[in-house]
């Protein structure tokens, strides 16, 4: 185990979801450290989705605490609701199932995700409608931002494409992207390798790892692709029926004898 | 050379094809057609009118019968999807550079259009009854067409704007011009109200309610006879000034009206004239604030909840504030409608707010394609303007004022103008991501 003096940047204690009788979860505990990467794995139906939903607001878990600490102030996640949490406490998320806005260009979803900015920026739209300059120069940058992304996920060319015209692949480094321009702390992956080729997956763990390098932001991933989770992940937490059965560093997961019982099965 | 390789034609299929759809013109004919009730002396008879049956029927066959033929002979087999694909781009391609001249011209042609030498009483009016739709179209388009939120009882927005102005003015001797933004006020007030609980709603469950709340507003107006009149409506609604000079033929005493003030003869015109530049800068204004709106954060997170509310959550959007601001814009917009309809009028009774007002207004949005500013204009002047223009076809109106619908939504089911252009963009818009490759 590794030992960090530092306060987590997310800290989960006790999480457990209920969903009438079926328990999604099951008093799971575990940390998540600035500028590393945890990855989040475990057969189908284990509660990893389930646990992002709590994250990020989606849904209000039944016990549990999961604190945010980004350093200067401290949040209690579980008792934000929905769209706070990406407000305030600058969480972002992609999803299993891509939702982008498919009529929209690539470069609106990009300025969509920069809502809140802007709307403080443009008065509560009023400065807007009126043409202030501060607003000229909010939409700029947001626009400049915007542009910063593209480039890094390879779409400046596309900018002005419809989002849903775009093939499979760029739409989940769109997504990427666009959750990256909420300026996040913290940014949770929901399967970002599905439907990917090799190749797209090569592109999108170096994508994933810049991101952590030079942004130093925390990054939690929920992954099926071993060859993602396995290069990419400083840290792997192992979740099965619900409950947390391996957490350490992707040496000691490989090795580790529940894990391989909850993949392959126990032997007879 | 494709004919080489196409079967020849199954006529047995292409006759059995046209003979179910003669069969169908037949039962819908023999009631629509066949039999008519005629007054008599001592009550109503029947009139037969088998020809036209006969007449119906046989058309229905032969014209399926070569759409059929038409089709098998035309069609190739596989229409490869980049074509579609380029077809459609095209089409938005045109779509934009038309949009581009026809409406300064549109603009233009409406500011001209009471001094062109046609223009009669007629069609001023119908040009004002065209333009209160194009602002309702144009209104509702922000709650439909932008935000997604599908409202089915719009038309109660425009009764609260029309009541408020006739009230207003009744109880409190307020002008005109007091009384247009109180309306809209009260209006988005209204709005508000009723978004506030049941905007958690979606989709079709949201048109219920909305629907529900349209009727209402009209049964309240009915029944608060004390209040509002009830089914005798509100009448003497007091007519809009010129900024303070009325149109009224009588001078009356150390005051003047607009005709004296500006040394004209007395003409009933003027007033008639007036209320359509009104209405034309009342639409105007909705039109450019839509506009605008779409460019601004909030315009953009109308859409973007439109697209997908899940995930405006995820980045911050709160998705009940947006949605509210939609309904209450939109609502606004209707209660300015309302209250011009009022003084246009002079006499307001809940008939003329009634569901099938909504349902038109709905109509002209989704014909002119979700959205489109220009394609509820288009919408407006043929569902509004096409029933005027169609009076002369008396009982046969309404089929095709129907049949023009269907044809629309057959050729063009996303609306007459369905494209979509960015409010922002990177790149020049010739730009294509081949072309730029080429180039490198």
């Amino acid at each position: 185990m590794k030992t960090n003096a530092s306060i987590p940047l997310l800290t989960v204690e006790h999480l457990t979801m209920r969903f009438g009788g079926l328990v999604a979860i099951d008093d799971v505990s575990f940390t998540v450290q600035n500028a590393e990467i945890t990855a989040l794995i475990g057969p189908n139906g284990a509660g990893k989705t389930t646990v992002f939903n709590c994250l990020t607001g989606f849904y209000t878990p039944t016990v549990g605490r999961l604190t945010l600490n980004t350093g200067t102030r401290r949040y209690l996640l579980e008792r934000m609701e929905g769209f706070h949490i990406n407000k305030h406490a600058s969480v972002a998320r992609t999803f299993q199932n891509i939702r982008l806005f498919p009529n929209m260009s690539v470069l609106e979803n990009l300025i969509v995700a920069q809502h809140n900015r802007l709307m403080r920026a443009s008065w509560m739209t009023i400065g807007g409608l009126l043409g202030l300059p501060g607003y000229q120069k909010a939409q700029k940058q947001a626009v400049d931002l915007a542009r910063y992304w593209l480039d890094k996920v390879e779409l400046t060319d596309h900018a002005d494409v419809d989002a849903g015209n775009l093939p499979y692949g760029a739409q989940r480094r769109l997504e990427i992207a666009r959750a990256m321009c909420t300026k996040p702390v913290l940014l949770c992956l929901d399967e970002p390798a599905a439907g990917l080729n090799p190749k797209e997956s090569a592109e999108l763990n170096q994508l994933i790892s810049y991101i952590k390098n030079e942004h130093r932001i925390g990054i939690i991933l929920i992954e099926h692709d071993m060859s993602v989770v396995m290069k990419i992940s400083d840290h792997i937490i192992v979740l099965d029926h619900g409950s947390k059965i391996a957490d350490g560093t992707p040496e000691a997961i490989k090795e580790d004898p529940a894990v391989i019982a909850a993949y392959l099965g126990e032997e007879a | 050379m494709a004919k080489a390789t196409r079967p020849p034609l199954n006529w047995l299929a292409l006759f059995k094809e046209s003979g179910v759809a003669a069969l169908i013109a037949l039962g819908l004919s023999i009631v629509m057609f066949g039999l008519r009730t005629v007054d008599q002396q001592g009550g109503l008879g029947v009139q037969t009118r088998w020809s036209w049956v006969v007449f119906a029927v046989v058309s229905v066959f032969i014209g399926r019968l070569v759409l059929a033929i038409y089709r098998e002979t035309r069609q190739p087999p596989h229409t490869p999807s980049g074509t579609q694909d380029s077809e459609q781009n095209r089409f938005a391609e045109f779509v934009r550079k038309i949009s581009k001249v026809v409406a300064p011209l549109l603009i233009i042609f409406a500011i001209a259009l009471p001094f062109l030498p046609f223009s009669s009483r007629y069609i001023i009016d119908v040009a004002t009854l065209v333009l209160t739709y194009i602002m309702l179209g144009w209104g509702l388009n922000i709650v439909v067409g932008l935000a997604g939120l599908l409202d089915l009882g719009y038309v109660a927005f425009y009764a609260v704007g029309a009541y408020s102005y006739a009230l207003l003015a009744y109880y409190f001797d307020f002008s005109f011009w007091i009384c247009l933004p109180l309306a809209g006020i009260f209006a988005a007030t209204f709005g508000i109200i009723l978004g506030f609980p049941v905007l958690r709603l979606r989709g079709d469950y949201l048109a219920i309610v909305t629907l529900g709340f349209g009727e209402i507003i009209r049964v309240v107006l009915i029944n608060w006879y004390t209040f509002t009149g009830g089914p005798d409506g509100l009448s003497s609604i007091p007519r809009p000034s010129f900024f303070g000079l009325p149109f009224s033929r009588r001078v009356p005493e150390d005051s003047e009206t607009f005709h004296t003030f500006f040394g004209l003869d007395y003409s009933s015109m003027h007033r008639i004239i007036f209320l359509y530049f009104l209405i034309l800068a009342l639409a105007l204004i909705t039109n450019f604030f839509t506009l605008r709106m779409r460019k601004l954060p909030l315009g953009r997170a109308w859409e973007a909840l439109r697209e997908d509310e899940t995930a405006c959550r995820s980045l911050g959007i709160n998705p009940t504030n947006t949605k509210l601001s939609a309904f209450a814009i939109g609502a606004g917009f209707a209660g300015f409608a309302g209250s011009f309809f009022a003084t246009r009028q002079g006499f307001i009774s809940p008939e003329s707010f009634t569901f099938i007002e909504s349902a038109v207004i709905l109509a002209i949005v989704v014909l002119g394609g979700m959205g489109s500013q220009l394609g509820v204009v288009i919408a407006s002047i043929l569902l509004i303007g096409g029933t005027e223009l169609f009076r002369g076809l008396e009982e046969f109106r309404m089929i095709t004022f129907g049949g023009l619908m269907v044809a629309v939504m057959v050729w063009k089911p996303r609306g007459l103008l369905a494209h979509r252009d960015p409010t922002l963009r990177l790149h020049a818009p010739s730009h294509t991501p081949e072309s730029h490759k080429s180039n490198t």
